[in-house]
């Protein structure tokens, strides 16, 4: 399949999150090296604290702080560190039951290596030296020598200026392959030609084809040249400018058509120029208008033709 | 209750890389083998169900693309969940109980080449207090399996057991992914080393449900559904003791596992040491045949890894080679959620 496309697909997000009572004390105590877990019912603290009990499902409100100093749980020494973890050498990532606490809040131990590792040894936290109010502002565990206690104590929750949200930036890295029919599709048009597909069993000839008839089920395979004249079926008037800055040369208002290629039983998307937005109507002829070096089409423009009859296109609606 | 059974399973052969299909591409040979099985067309289906999740292949909405693999204009009844397949298959499986349909086609599929599922996998976790960390699901799986030798429950050398006796059993899988004997390997995250963890790769499955005589109709000898049911855990790792699975003890004991012994279980255990605590929560012995198939770490489609447990274990009663069989499919970092299923060929009652 000398043929099929590939491509970079970078998908990036920075969520926005609201905290609730809890998880904002915990946060802004991080801020302020404070640990803060929540007293359970039956008199467990958890740490890092939740809102409900994951057991009885009750509302927890009970803050206490517990200590910066713990005991590791469980561990795994990570050799080879990946993109955004916590640290850039290799770690281990521990599960520490922190002084006071009754469960375990999983984050990265330094360590020299693997052999410097072990369930039930003591660690402390090291904090990190610009802290905003997340779970990064602890920026590893270290190993401490000292015995563990079990303090914990009443703590009101309460900061000057507490952390009500957090933004959690994701960035995932794919390697896009649109697959055979879609390869095939953008290949033409890259040779400005539009090719759609013909479903085997009802004949219909889809534009772009994506390998598969949606009536019938099946594979479509038959390669049919498509346009490159085609048909207003119907149209949309955008009146927000599009923030990318792909679009930004774009003036609104502006037309979004839905177009049946001459031979196509589907109508694609295009936008619509050269003719003022008002002015745009059902069944007006169109064709593509081609920029330098450009892959797809850049719009579809009037051909000058009389308008299409409406049953000509009413079954692509 | 409606009897329902499995009647009819198709898988891909799963490979590292299929970048010359589309998702959809991908999919339609595995439905048109399960249709073609049964004898029905897609417009003779009652019900359809798909699992997937869009962060594998980076795209929103991606299920609706694969919706064209099973002719849905005109209009049909469709679903989707963002689990795994073996989710849509139970909800599929209430569907047929509540009787607005007979026969239900699931399928499910996970591409997992086009990006770093490790990576992808960490965007399930919970964004406030772990997800900032990035911790990989090989490094969430080799925090239990520390747990797990801490307890004195395995070792290193019976974790290697496990999955060369799930290669070896993949030798007679024709759609697995790696099969025979594979070294040990390096450390990827300790103790887990990549023997002990499963392929990454591309691949389907489907399976037709039936009720009741529609599925004698349909298939020689059903895999009958007696009991399915499926319950999730705290999702903050350090709530949970790591060592045990109480959901897929509760699980297995809703869906009646216990009441008389099973001769298979196909186990969603993606990591040797998953199989470790499977087993213990689900008592099972030497007596009971685990994971003929070469289980997940053989072939491991993500989301749909666990619709094809269910799917080898409804084949294996098809066939005759197993009258009644457990399966298992799991979902989440260190098996927080599980479902389980019993699925029984008639001559077990006879």
């Amino acid at each position: 399949m000398p043929d099929v496309l590939s491509a970079p697909l970078v998908v990036e997000f920075p969520f926005t999150r609201s905290l609730g009572p809890v998880q904002s004390a915990f946060l802004t105590g991080l801020r302020e090296r404070t640990v803060l877990g929540v007293r359970t019912g039956d008199g467990k603290v958890l740490v890092p604290p939740v809102e409900y009990d994951p057991v009885t499902a009750e509302e927890l409100r009970e803050l206490t702080e517990v200590a910066t100093t713990g005991t590791v749980t469980t561990w795994a020494w990570n050799p080879a560190p990946r993109r955004d973890q916590p640290l850039v050498t290799p770690f281990a990532w521990v599960l520490v039951k922190l002084d006071g606490a009754d469960t375990a809040l999983l984050h990265v131990l330094d360590a020299p290596g693997p052999e410097a590792v072990n369930t039930g040894m003591r660690v402390r936290i090291r904090w990190a030296p610009q802290r905003t109010g997340a779970i990064t502002d602890i920026a590893c565990f270290e190993p401490y020598e000292g015995e563990a206690t079990a303090e914990s104590t009443a703590h009101s929750g309460e900061f000057a200026d507490p952390v009500t949200g957090i933004v959690t930036p994701a960035r995932l890295d794919y390697t896009y392959t649109p697959g055979r029919a879609q390869s095939a599709y953008l290949n033409a048009l890259s040779e400005r030609r539009t090719v759609g597909e013909r479903c085997p069993s009802c004949r219909k000839v889809y534009v772009p084809p994506r390998g598969a008839c949606p009536t019938c089920g099946i594979a479509t395979a038959e390669q049919v040249e498509v346009g490159p004249r085609g048909t207003v079926t119907t149209y949309c008037i955008v009146n927000i400018k599009a923030k990318n800055a792909m679009n930004d040369a774009i003036e609104v208002p502006y037309v979004y058509a839905h177009i049946a290629l001459d031979g196509a039983d589907l109508a694609l998307h295009g936008r619509i120029g050269g003719i003022p937005y008002d002015q745009v109507r059902m069944g007006l002829r169109v064709e593509p208008v081609w920029t330098e070096g450009g892959r797809h089409p850049d719009h579809y423009r009037p051909t000058g033709e009389p308008d299409a009859d409406y049953d000509a296109y009413k079954e692509l609606l | 209750m409606r009897d329902v059974a499995i009647v009819a399973f198709a898988q891909t052969d799963h490979l590292r890389r299929t970048d010359e299909l589309s998702e959809v591409e991908m999919l339609m040979p595995v439905l048109h083998q399960v249709l073609d099985a049964t004898g029905l067309r897609a417009r003779d289906i009652g019900f359809t169900c798909s699992g997937s999740s869009d962060y594998l292949a980076g795209r929103a909405f991606s299920f609706t693309m694969a919706l064209d693999g099973v002719g849905a204009h005109p209009p049909i009844s469709e679903s989707h969940v963002e689990m795994d397949g073996a989710w849509a298959l139970y909800e599929a499986w209430v569907k047929i109980q509540t009787g607005e349909a007979d026969t239900a086609l699931v399928y499910s599929y996970g591409k997992s080449s086009p990006g770093e599922v490790r990576d992808v996998l960490t965007r399930q976790l919970d964004p406030y207090y772990v997800g900032p960390l990035w911790p990989d699901s090989v490094a969430l799986a080799a925090l239990q399996t520390q747990a797990l030798i801490d307890a004195g429950d395995t070792d290193e050398a019976a974790l290697a057991a496990i999955a060369t006796r799930s290669r070896a059993a993949a030798a007679d899988n024709p759609h697995a992914r790696i099969a025979g004997p594979v070294p040990a390997g390096e450390y990827v995250v300790q103790p887990l080393r990549t023997g002990d963890c499963p392929p990454v790769g591309d691949g389907a499955a489907a399976v037709i449900l039936a009720a009741g005589d529609s599925a004698r109709a349909l298939c020689p000898r059903p895999a009958w559904i007696r009991g399915i049911d499926h319950r999730i855990e705290a999702h903050s790792l350090g709530v949970r003791e790591l060592t045990e699975s109480p959901s897929t003890r509760l699980a297995a004991e809703h869906a009646g596992v216990f009441e008389r012994p099973v001769d298979t279980a196909e186990l969603h255990a993606p990591f040797t040491s998953q199989e470790v605590v499977l087993r213990k929560a689900l008592g099972l012995d030497g007596s009971v045949t685990v994971n003929p198939s070469g289980g997940a770490l053989a072939a491991n489609p993500v989301m749909a890894a666990g619709l094809i447990r269910l799917g080898e274990a409804a084949a294996r009663i098809h066939r005759g080679e197993s009258d009644r069989a457990l399966a298992h499919a799991t979902s989440g970092p260190c098996l927080q959620q599980n479902l389980v299923a019993v699925l029984e060929g008639e001559s077990a009652h006879a």
